[in-house]
């Protein structure tokens, strides 16, 4: 029986490493803060299932929401489904059954929760949704929304590059199933007119690949001399590289932020980034949903609470330029 | 020759049923489940595993896994891999949806024609097998590239986007819904895909194990030749095999679908190699010939209660996937010491 008994010793202390692993980190919320949380709170669990992809815009919220967990004592549970659908239906339902005092999702895919957010109004959990969903939030149960409108961020975009003196915006989507993305090109097609959008196979998770298909639009389509990215780490790492690669002077507009965004921005390569603020919807929703919690406020008076559009632009980049390297922009 | 020779012959050895029992290929995994389901009530934080609340949500994720894994699994014992089957899951949500939506079917026919078009999708996969003698990795490998590209090609051209929405509006979709998407057993709430899956888990291992049918699939995966020299009708068994596993990811496709009401056109893709996993952390052989329906479904418990185990237990999230990789491996490692220890041959 030696091979079993090693099978059972590797079994028992992996689960022993593991569980310490979880202890440390499942109790960063009531012990980091000793000296200024007030850790009475704790008994409050409030979880946030994003669509999150662990990248670059979502830890910044994540980090938000962790923070705001920290300030006000509470327990927080952070989740995401890496954009898929049915895996965030599912994990809303577990947090339902799983002890959550009120919940805090995103909702780029609304149908696809529909009934998962029922679920939760049903055993009278309060509810936000953060980030996408702006315009359905009421239909899922939520008492606010805390994000950007992405049609209104999309039509500042087309203005500014209106008054850039673009003559043809290509709009690259990375996300499938996000219909906040397509909004923000539908906006700024409203107010620009010509703009194309160009679906991305494998977005984030590829930027190479993503690279080479903006060029070769780029490339098939001479008119086009401006490039509307739609996140930070596709404007520096595939919409950049491909329009230098191109040889023309393309201007590049993006949405969100990244420590590269904002050099690029200092230096001139794009021109001004769309800022929705996600550290302050990640901590937002959490404050949001304490405040529910602890007093019953339901706040945003039936109507989402904006994040943004605000802008960054050579002129200010160098103020955020620290914050964004850190994490935290 | 009279029992009392029978009764002192030792080239007929008795094994203890303890014995005859743990040599059976799912015990591995049972003893994997066991594992997994006490790790994840130690770390859990919530409570809420180790009840009725706790096994609800976990027999789902495990149910829609556990559909395809069945299927994946008889096909891996007949001695061939489907790679297909997970952007299938998919493939079948959105040609259901895009009859619904944009062709305005009523809910009942278009499921109908759906699995009716996943049985095509999988007679071509068996087809082209059986014909070509390429190996079905490659040719199921080929099918899953063709139907990602069709699943985006097809949706944008029809609904300028990438997902099909407004399912909830066709004739019948109440109905439906009832049967591919409710909820029993309230207040726990468990889904009756749950009901589906165990039901199948059920027939297949009665095919496998009771059936002339379930002889020629272990007949065809073990040694292809042999079988076909007895009798045995080996292209026939494959390409069943292969539209069985089309259509069961057709079923989780529909039973997605009038869960989330709509589908994007990336649903499934990844999954396929989740079926395999399941099916050989419950015993199947990557050669064919060996394996189990049932073992695959405990392979599907111990997907779900890791995914919902992981959530439960507050870890942080950017570390879920190494524990899952983690979990698995100790899971098939548990699966195989044990088989070995007690199919050596001795008593």
């Amino acid at each position: 029986m030696r091979v079993s008994k090693v099978a059972v010793v590797i079994a028992a202390a992996s689960a022993l490493v593991l569980a310490g692993c979880s202890s440390d980190s499942g109790d960063t919320a009531a012990d980091s803060g000793t000296a200024a949380a007030d850790t009475s709170n704790a008994d409050m669990k409030i979880c946030m299932v994003t669509h999150g992809d662990g990248g670059g815009f979502w830890s910044v919220a994540k980090a938000g929401a962790v923070k705001a967990g920290e300030d006000l004592g509470v327990t927080f549970d952070y989740q995401e489904s890496n954009n898929d659908a049915e895996a965030q239906a599912q994990l809303i339902e577990a947090d339902v059954s799983g002890g959550c005092d009120a919940i805090a999702v995103s909702a780029p895919n609304p149908d696809a929760i529909k009934d998962a957010m029922a679920k939760a109004e049903a055993a009278g959990i309060p509810l936000v949704t953060m980030n996408s969903g702006s315009q359905v939030f009421k239909e899922l149960g939520a008492f606010t929304h805390v994000g950007q409108d992405e049609i209104i961020a999309g039509r500042e975009a087309g203005t500014k590059f209106k008054e850039a003196g673009a003559t043809k915006v290509l709009c690259p989507i990375q996300e499938q199933n996000n219909i906040g993305l397509q909004e923000r090109c539908d906006g700024a097609k409203e107010t620009f007119g010509n703009v194309e959008n160009l679906q991305l196979s494998a977005g984030l998770a590829d930027l190479a690949k993503s690279q080479a298909e903006i060029q070769a639009k780029l490339e098939s389509d001479p008119s086009i001399d401006a490039v509307f990215a739609l996140n930070a780490d596709i404007a520096t790492a595939a919409a950049l590289p491909a329009a230098q690669a191109t040889g023309r002077d393309i201007m590049i507009g993006t949405v969100d932020l990244s420590g590269d965004a904002v050099q690029a921005i200092a230096d001139g390569d794009i021109m001004f980034a769309i800022d929705q603020q996600q550290y302050a919807q990640g901590y937002l929703s959490v404050a949001l949903l304490y405040l529910n919690l602890l007093n019953g406020h339901e706040l945003g008076g039936g109507l989402p609470m904006y994040t943004g559009p605000g802008f960054v632009v050579q002129d200010n980049a160098t103020l955020v330029q620290e914050l964004a390297t850190n994490g935290t922009r | 020759m009279s029992t009392a020779i029978a009764a002192g012959d030792e080239r007929l050895a008795r094994s203890s049923t303890f014995v005859r029992v743990m040599r059976r290929p799912e015990i591995g995994a049972l003893m994997g489940a066991i594992v997994v389901y006490v790790f994840f009530s130690a770390v859990d934080t919530t409570g809420t595993f180790v009840g009725l609340n706790g096994a609800a949500r976990w027999t789902d994720v495990a149910a829609t896994t556990g559909i395809v894994a069945v299927a994946v699994a008889l096909l891996m014992i007949g001695g061939e891999f489907d790679l297909s089957a997970g952007v299938m899951v998919g493939t079948s949500g959105l040609f259901a949806g895009l009859l619904i939506s944009e062709y305005n079917m009523p809910v009942w026919p278009a499921i109908a024609l759906t699995f009716v078009f996943a049985a095509c999708i999988g007679l071509l996969n068996g087809w082209l097998v059986v014909k070509t003698g390429l190996p079905s990795f490659i040719v199921t490998l080929a099918m899953f590239f063709s139907l990602r590209g069709v699943n985006l090609g097809v949706t944008k051209l029809l609904t300028d986007t990438v997902r099909v929405a407004d399912i909830d509006e066709g004739e019948g979709f109440e109905s439906a819904r009832a049967v591919f998407a409710a909820e029993l057993w309230q207040p726990y709430g468990f889904k009756v895909a749950v009901i589906w899956w165990v039901v199948l888990t059920v027939i297949a291992t009665w095919v496998l194990t009771r059936t002339k049918f379930g002889n020629w699939i272990f007949a065809v995966g073990g040694d292809k030749l042999a079988a076909r020299n007895t009798g045995v009708p080996v292209n026939r068994t494959k390409i069943v095999l292969f539209m069985y596993t089309s259509t069961s990811a057709a079923l989780v496709g529909i039973i997605s679908l009038m869960r989330l009401r709509s589908m994007q056109a990336g649903q499934g893709v990844g999954e396929e190699f989740v079926f395999i996993i399941a099916a050989v952390v419950g015993g199947c052989l990557l050669t064919g010939g060996y394996g189990s329906a049932i073992g695959a479904s405990i392979g599907s418990a111990i997907i779900g209660m890791a995914f919902i185990g992981i959530a439960y237990a507050g870890w942080n999230t950017d570390w879920s996937w190494l524990f899952l990789g983690l979990i698995l491996f100790v899971a098939v490692l548990t699966n195989s010491v044990i088989g070995k220890r007690f199919s050596g041959g001795r008593k």
